[in-house]
């Protein structure tokens, strides 16, 4: 009862106005009320993912905006070069986990909010923990981890009869900067464009030509990355591999740069660009967090309160000359890897009778189906495990064997995910396989 | 656009989670290459080597050129696929020796789809065409071995003899080459 009181304060008088009155802005199916607030007090919970430029604007955003029931995940701990922009961290603070700073911050500063540390990577957890969050909002820096979660949110996708089951979805609200660059997006998972349907927006890192490195440098970096690439591996000083943020390391890089660099004639390099071209590292511009941060916030709030229509879907942002932004409509990929998957189930009479290979003449005859030379592979204890693949000669060669062997030998169980490919399917299969003998003894 | 939460069902929180316990699903990269290994499409010159089945993402491209300077020789490379594949392209080190002006000592290759023209579309299929490639037509105006670059530019006849001295195993300016004839 307590945040019905809470929500009726002054303090929220403004977000009344917007949740409590319709307009001629709102979303078509939008029923103005007052137990909008409430859902964004009590019961709406919010996943952040990174807490560091991006993270800390967000948090601080959305704590404000009324959202109390927000966790935080982040597996860095704070660096004095992170203090400049990322302003939940103090001097103090350097070393500890930036997701529990974060937190206590917040937790203190903003009265009733409660904000989540989780200081471990997002691949500790499973669907269990994500399932319970209504919105994602990601500050990554990182490509890995936004796959990561992209694949996670749409592997938790229900489908019923081939339709998807909305309640099933969770929106992620994803930004990323780079300098005076900036972009947002808003995923539907299962029903906008997903990560890996756009996979080509994500700028490569940077890299040069081998040979210009290697023969006609021109600039300080060519030589920190001819260090990196070539001299390094060549003379292996520390007898390890490179580590960025070991400054042993990072010393010899420099003193090795600087020779060639001397020997070429070219100025600028530093022991601060030998870290950033190491550690690949793009100058963050804490103005530009802010505001990607603050259209990220902006559209976690739409999609929780159903107020407004949330951006469609992809949204650029420059302000190297001017400012610059545009809004458009990234389309989902008909054979995305991800999200084009409607999970398909084969069933399994007798998986102790049946062998790879009927399971191989199945999928070439079956009228669904129709391959002409599936390789497949699985995952059994976490571990790859390729079941037969006759395009290549030693694999086909090493799992010829399989195909006699009985799926229960395979070590296959009832729900076990097998990934098919073939020439016929532009993207990989997973299909679930659904053992019929074994709901009696299961249980 | 969908109005995604009715306020009706708002409670996630201790909901049955019938997939839990679930085993670890395969990553994109998984998938995605899984797809390119089943559909390599090798040229008759070239060969490939999966010391371990179950690990796609290391294994061994071997290269036995039918035509041009290099013909007589065997060649091997070595491909790591990351797990941001393929947003990032493999890893490729060429671990034969050899005399080409776009691969060093250390086994270094260059070749633009390795590094700055990458392309997610690009597939494993893509780099095998281009590594044969390069034996066919090596390329003096992107040098790696500065040396031979020079050599290939001004003299072919003397290219070709080096070529062949470093592939029968032998000292080619002042460098040893071990041995790799077909
Ligand atoms: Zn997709």
């Amino acid at each position: 009862m307590s945040e019905t009181v809470e929500s009726s304060q002054k303090r929220w008088g403004h977000l009344r106005k917007v949740l409590e009155r319709p307009g001629p802005f709102c979303h078509p199916e939008f029923e103005p009320s007052s137990e909008i607030l409430d859902f964004i007090m009590t019961s709406c919970k919010i996943l952040i993912i990174g807490a560091g430029g991006l993270g800390c604007e967000l948090l601080k955003d959305l704590a404000l905006m009324g959202f109390k029931q927000i966790h935080v995940i982040d597996m860095d701990t704070i660096d004095l070069s992170n203090l400049n922009r990322q302003f939940l961290f103090r001097h103090k603070d350097i070393g500890s986990a930036k997701a529990e700073v974060a937190a206590e911050f917040i937790n203190k500063r903003v009265a009733g909010c409660y904000v989540t540390p989780h200081f471990c990577k997002i691949q500790d957890y499973d669907e269990e923990f994500y399932r319970q969050f209504h919105i994602v909002v990601c500050g990554l820096d990182s490509i890995v981890a936004r796959r990561w979660i992209n694949g996670m949110l749409v592997a938790m996708l229900q489908y019923e009869n081939g339709v998807l089951d909305q309640s099933s979805v969770i929106p992620m609200v994803d930004g990323g900067t780079e300098g005076f660059k900036g972009n947002a997006r808003v995923i539907l998972p299962g029903m906008s464009a997903c990560v890996e349907c756009t996979l080509d927006l994500y700028p490569p890192q940077v890299t040069y030509p081998l040979c210009t490195i290697a023969n006609t440098p021109r600039l300080p970096e060519h030589c920190i990355e001819y260090v990196k690439v070539i001299t390094w591996p060549k003379e292996n000083p520390f007898n390890t591999a490179l580590d960025g943020d070991d400054p042993q390391h990072i010393g010899w890089i420099y003193e090795k740069s600087m020779e060639r660099a001397l020997h070429f004639n070219i100025p600028g390099v530093t022991y601060r660009l030998v870290q950033g071209v190491v550690k690949n590292i793009i100058p963050a511009v804490a103005s530009t967090n802010a505001i990607i941060a603050g259209i990220c916030a902006t559209e976690v709030f739409k999609i929780a309160t159903s107020c407004c229509v949330p951006m469609n879907n992809y949204m650029v942002f420059n302000d190297v000359d001017g400012i610059y932004s545009y809004t458009y409509e990234a389309e989902k990929k008909e054979n995305c890897l991800v999200c084009s998957q409607i999970p398909q189930e084969l069933p399994i009479k007798d998986p102790s009778l049946m062998k790879l290979k009927e399971i191989i003449s199945l999928l070439c005859e079956s009228v669904i189906y129709q391959m002409k030379s599936p390789g497949i592979t699985t995952t059994i204890g976490g571990k790859n495990k390729t079941l037969y693949i006759s395009a290549i000669k030693s694999i086909e060669e090493k799992t010829k064997d399989n195909l006699n062997k009985t799926l229960t030998e395979l070590g296959l169980k009832d729900g076990s995910e097998i990934m098919v490919a073939d020439v016929t399917s532009p993207t990989t299969l997973v299909i679930k396989l659904k053992f019929m003998n074994n709901d009696v003894e299961m249980n | 656009m969908i109005k995604l939460f009715s306020l009706k069902q708002q409670k996630k929180d201790g909901e049955a989670s019938p997939r839990s316990g679930n085993p670890k699903k395969a990553s994109a990269a998984q998938l995605r290459i899984t797809k390119d290994i089943n559909e390599l499409n090798l040229p008759k010159t070239c060969t490939t080597e999966f010391p371990d089945p179950d690990d796609l993402l290391t294994f061994k491209l071997i290269i036995c050129p039918d035509e041009g300077f290099y013909r007589t020789g065997r060649f091997i490379f070595s491909f790591k696929v990351g797990p941001n594949y393929p947003h990032e392209p493999p890893k490729v080190k060429c671990e034969t020796q050899v005399y080409h002006p776009n691969i060093d000592q250390q086994g270094n290759v260059c070749l633009n789809i390795l590094r700055e023209d990458w392309k997610p579309v690009l597939t494993i299929n893509s780099i095998v065409y281009g590594l044969q490639y390069l034996f066919l037509e090596p390329n003096p105006e992107d040098p790696l071995n500065k040396e031979a670059a020079e050599v290939l530019t001004n003299n072919r006849r003397v290219f070709e003899q080096n070529v062949q001295k470093a592939i029968r195993g032998g000292y080619v300016g002042g460098i040893y080459f071990e041995r790799c004839l077909k």
